[in-house]
This record gives structure tokens, sequence and C-alpha cells, in this order.
């Protein structure tokens, strides 16, 4: 009983943040759709939590294994998505 | 006090503050003066979660997880700094795949962890596996073709659709067993896990190696919304909203850019991932055969029109990317201006291999940002326009879209560059576009052809200007 009054709340959170994300990107200038991209990119990293979670957390050593894979493959894709988008966004500008 | 760093309550409250960060984030990205800073809030979003992470009491053992962390730090760094903006398309394509298969890992991980996994989350983890493997392959497919390692052209196979679907119902079928598992195949559910995740990698490049070059922009941006749903089912896995509420956020952006991308093509979602775009339409359509012959021009007579003109139109193309000529692009625009000439630049929405892709390239020529107009402001003052100069541009200037009933591309927003009193159309031979379609705009009565490299075309017309 008590992980579905969990299953729900955590659908009720991802309904409401993908209506959430419709609204605040619903306007982006087309100068900005790769940079938007490219950040939005390095933000879906977010799953280096569970990673992390998974490598160094308990359990067995194929699991542990798995997990620090997964630690290597989004932590580029965290630091690689900021870097990189930083570095286009630096040479937008405005004369 | 470590004792609270590490309480549930602080983590979790952190947590929420890092989704904030990358709401913010996010919508400062959208505006060009708070981009820059927006990126910074959303990483140090990414940071703090992070932090907090590696704080709790959950994690025993750091070797393991230090030498990963290093190592995707030295890999990231080096490909971010090191990268051509040329390249720009490939590398997100890449790292999208990168974030696709790292959630699929965590799906993994928790999958074989023997702590024993409830209902919820066994179902959390077929759909991480199944999105995060189509993000992988897909991503990976996508790159190849980006950085011209495997042919961008559309790869069709024989009965694709029905070998896609019968894929497809097989994955579902393979979660169904690992939910229910009524004993169907008599094999033991890791290795059921395993075969999903060969079905979806097989499902990621089927999906991706049908699409053409000139639909790439939609693939990228749908490929990275995905990546964003397999994160967010990741965080279903581990019952964590962080991930949830990120994941949503990405993967909405994601769909919004894709319907964007489709928008600017006219073509329905459905049409441009299952119609196989340009292998099919090399024959001419009917409606008639294009009358008129191509009239090339010098360089040299060129610039006696350039010299001449008042207002410039330039329309920049995967072409330019190519020929790496957006920093002659942007001296000649600098030296029409001083020759007291207005320039604009008009940029498709798909021009490029991925959205924004010609900003990007002329952003890093410094070429001012508001002077590049979408092809809806551009329009309505063509006439008054007196040379256009297309740059390695085809199909988004195509006047069949507008004209040619016939056309694969008809009804396609395009920018109408014939209605210029002049066009030039810098191309290196008479080749199609993309789309694979002829180009009626290069028999026009106005067009005159500048046949060459268009970066050598443009040094050239720079030249004669400084001379």
């Amino acid at each position: 009983m008590e992980s579905q009054a969990l299953l729900v709340l955590l659908l009720f959170v991802l309904v409401l943040s993908i209506f959430l994300g419709f609204e605040l990107i619903n306007k982006v200038p087309s100068t900005l759709h790769t940079p938007l991209m490219s950040g939005a990119n390095a933000i879906s990293g977010i799953t280096i939590v569970g990673a992390l979670l998974a490598s160094g957390g308990e359990g067995t050593f194929s699991s542990i294994l798995v997990g620090t894979f997964a630690v290597f493959f989004a932590s580029i894709n965290v630091v690689g998505g900021y870097l990189v988008t930083n570095r286009m966004l630096k040479m937008f500008k405005k004369k | 006090m470590i004792v609270f760093f590490q309480s549930s309550i602080f983590v979790n409250l952190a947590y929420i503050f890092a989704s904030i960060l990358f709401i913010f984030g996010l919508k400062m990205l959208s505006s060009p003066e708070t981009a820059q800073r927006g990126n910074l809030v959303s990483a140090s979003g990414m940071l703090i979660a992070i932090l907090v992470t590696l704080a709790q009491n959950e994690i025993i053992a750091y070797e393991y997880l230090l030498v990963a962390l290093i190592g995707g730090l030295i890999v990231g760094v080096s490909a971010a700094s090191l990268v051509k903006m040329t390249s720009m398309p490939e590398l997100v394509a890449l790292f999208n795949g990168f974030g696709g298969i790292a959630s699929l890992l965590v799906g993994v991980a928790e999958f074989i962890n023997p702590s024993s996994s409830t209902l919820i989350q066994i179902i959390a983890i077929s759909f991480t596996v199944l999105i995060g493997g189509i993000t992988f392959s897909g991503s990976l497919v996508a790159f190849g073709k980006l950085s011209e390692i495997i042919s961008g052209k559309p790869l069709i196979l024989f009965g694709q659709r029905f070998v896609l679907s019968a894929l497809l119902l097989f994955a579902l079928l393979l979660v169904f067993e690992l939910i229910v598992s009524t004993g169907l195949f008599n094999i033991s559910s890791q290795t059921i896990l395993f075969i999903l995740i060969g079905v979806t990698l097989v499902l990621g490049v089927l999906l991706t190696a049908p699409i053409g070059g000139a639909d790439m922009p939609v693939v990228i941006a749908l490929l990275n919304s995905y990546s964003g749903l397999a994160a967010s089912s990741a965080g279903f896995v581990i019952n964590n909203n962080v991930l949830i509420v990120a994941g949503a956020l990405v993967g909405a952006s994601g769909l919004i850019l894709t319907n964007i991308m489709c928008k600017a093509m006219n073509r329905s979602l459905s049409n441009v991932l299952f119609g196989g775009f340009g292998a099919a339409t090399s024959s001419s359509e009917g409606g008639g055969q294009i009358q008129g012959e191509v009239k090339p021009i010098s360089a040299e007579d060129a610039y006696l029109i350039l010299e001449a003109a008042n207002s410039v139109l330039v329309v920049p193309g995967y072409g330019m990317a190519v020929s790496q000529a957006q920093h002659v692009v942007r001296e000649l625009g600098e030296l029409l201006e001083d020759n007291g000439c207005e320039v604009k630049y008009a940029i498709h929405p798909v021009a490029g291999r991925m959205p924004g892709h010609m900003n990007v390239l002329l952003a890093e020529a410094n070429v001012s940002y508001d002077v590049l107009a979408e092809p809806d402001d551009v329009n309505p003052l063509m006439d008054t326009v007196d040379v256009c100069i297309v740059i390695g541009a085809n199909d988004v200037v195509n006047p069949d879209a507008r004209e040619n009933e016939g056309s694969p591309i008809y009804g396609m927003p395009v920018i109408e560059v014939d209605r210029a009193k002049t066009v030039f159309i810098l191309k290196r031979s008479m080749a199609v576009g993309f789309a694979g379609i002829d180009n009626p705009l290069f028999l026009k009565e106005n067009s005159r052809m500048l046949f060459g490299d268009a970066k050598e075309s443009i040094s050239t017309l720079v030249s004669e200007f400084k001379t």
C-alpha cells in the first residue's frame, strides 16, 4: 500500500514537471535552439545521481561494476554538456 | 553536524533546491541576455545534486565511483573544449547517447542488485532500459551520420516498418514477462533483461537509420527528449524526485523543439520518422518540366552588383558549415555595411543539421544575434531586398514549396529568396539538396549561380571590396 502511495506521488511530480517544462520553454528564439538543446542534454545527465548510488552503494560486484560505468557515461554527459553549452553561449553577443 | 548533512531530510531538501535551479536555469536559457547565466545556474544545481549524493550515508565505497567520475571529467572536458563549432551536431548527439546509456545502466544495476525490487521498480527498470537503449543506439547512428562515418542517406531496409513493429511488440512482450513472470520463455529474468537490452539497441538503429541528413534536426531534438524521459524513468527506479523533475523538463523541451522542427518542414513527426524522405522521390514528379537555363556569374560581376546594393540578405545553409565560410561571410557583411548597405541574415529553422546550427556558426564568427532573422520576418519585406546571397542552402529556399503542388516539399515554409531583385546562389555544383529534389530557383530569371567553394567565392568578393 505504501509503495502505491509513493507511485502516485511520483507520477504526480512527473505530470506537473512535464507541464512546467512545456510552459518554461514555449517561446525560445531560434537563435538559442542549439544551446537550449545541449543545456537540456546536460540536465538529463542528472541520472548520475542514480549512477553514484549504484556504484558506491551496497550491491554485488556486478551491480557495482555496472553502476561505475553508468557514473562514467553520465559524468561525460554532465561535464561535457555544460562546458560545451557555456562555450557556445559565450559567443552569442549583441553589438 | 555531519549526521545532519547525511540525513534524508537534508538530502531531499537539497534535491528540491537543485530542481529549482534547473527550472530557473532552463527559463533563463530561453533569452539571449540571460542564457549564459542560466546555464551556470543549472550547472550549480547539478553540482549540488552530485555533492549531496556523495555525502549520503548510502554510499559506502568511493574507489570505483571516484575513478569513473574523474575519467568522465577528463573525457568530458577535453571533448567539450577541443571540438570545432562545425562539429557541434555530432558532439551533441554523442553526449545525448551517453546520457541514454547511463540511464540504462542505472536500471540494470538496480535490477541485478540482490536487494529485492518492488513491482513498480521492475516496471520502471523495463521502461528505463527500453528508452535508454533506443536513445543510446539511435544517438550513435545519428553521430555516425553527422560525422559522415556512415552515409547520411536514408537507409530503407526491405519491410522496415514490419520489422520495426515486430521488434517493438517483442520488446513489450519481454517487458510484460519481466513484470508478471508467467514463465513463458522458461529463462531467468536476468536473461530476459539482457535480451530486452539487445532488442532496444536494434530498435534505436532501425528508427534512426532511415532518416536522411536534412531531417537530422528533428531526430536530434527527439533523441534529446528521449534522454530526458530515460532519466525521468530512472527516477522511478530509485524513487528519486530530482531525476523525475529534471528528466521531465528535458523531455518536454526536446518535444517542443521536435515540434518546431516538424512545423518548419510542414511534416508530421511520423512522416519524418517513417517517411524515408528523399529516398523514393528522385524521379521528377508531374507538375511540368522546369524551364529556363542556368546563368553563371563571376565573382567580379557579383561584386559590381553588391557594390551598388542597398540591402542584402544572406541565407546560409549546411553548405556554409561544410566550407567553414562563416568568418568570411561576416567579413563580407561588415564591408557591405561600411558601404552603406543594410545586411541581414535569414535563417530557416531546419537549415543545417541540428536546431539552431547556423546561429551557432554565425555567433562563432562574431555576427551580432540581432541581425539574424527568421523566415516570417524577412519574407514580407523580400520585394525590397536588392540581393539575396544563398550560401549552401537549397531545400529551404526552393520555390517549389509554394508553386509546385506535386513537389514533395510543397507547403513547407521557405525563405522566398526568388522574390528579391537578384539572387546569388553559391554552390559547388548543380547537385540536388539533401531532399534529393530539383530546385527551380536556379533557373529563375533573377538567379545567378556563383559556382565554386563558398569560402573561396566569398573571399574573392571580400578582396574585390578591399581593392
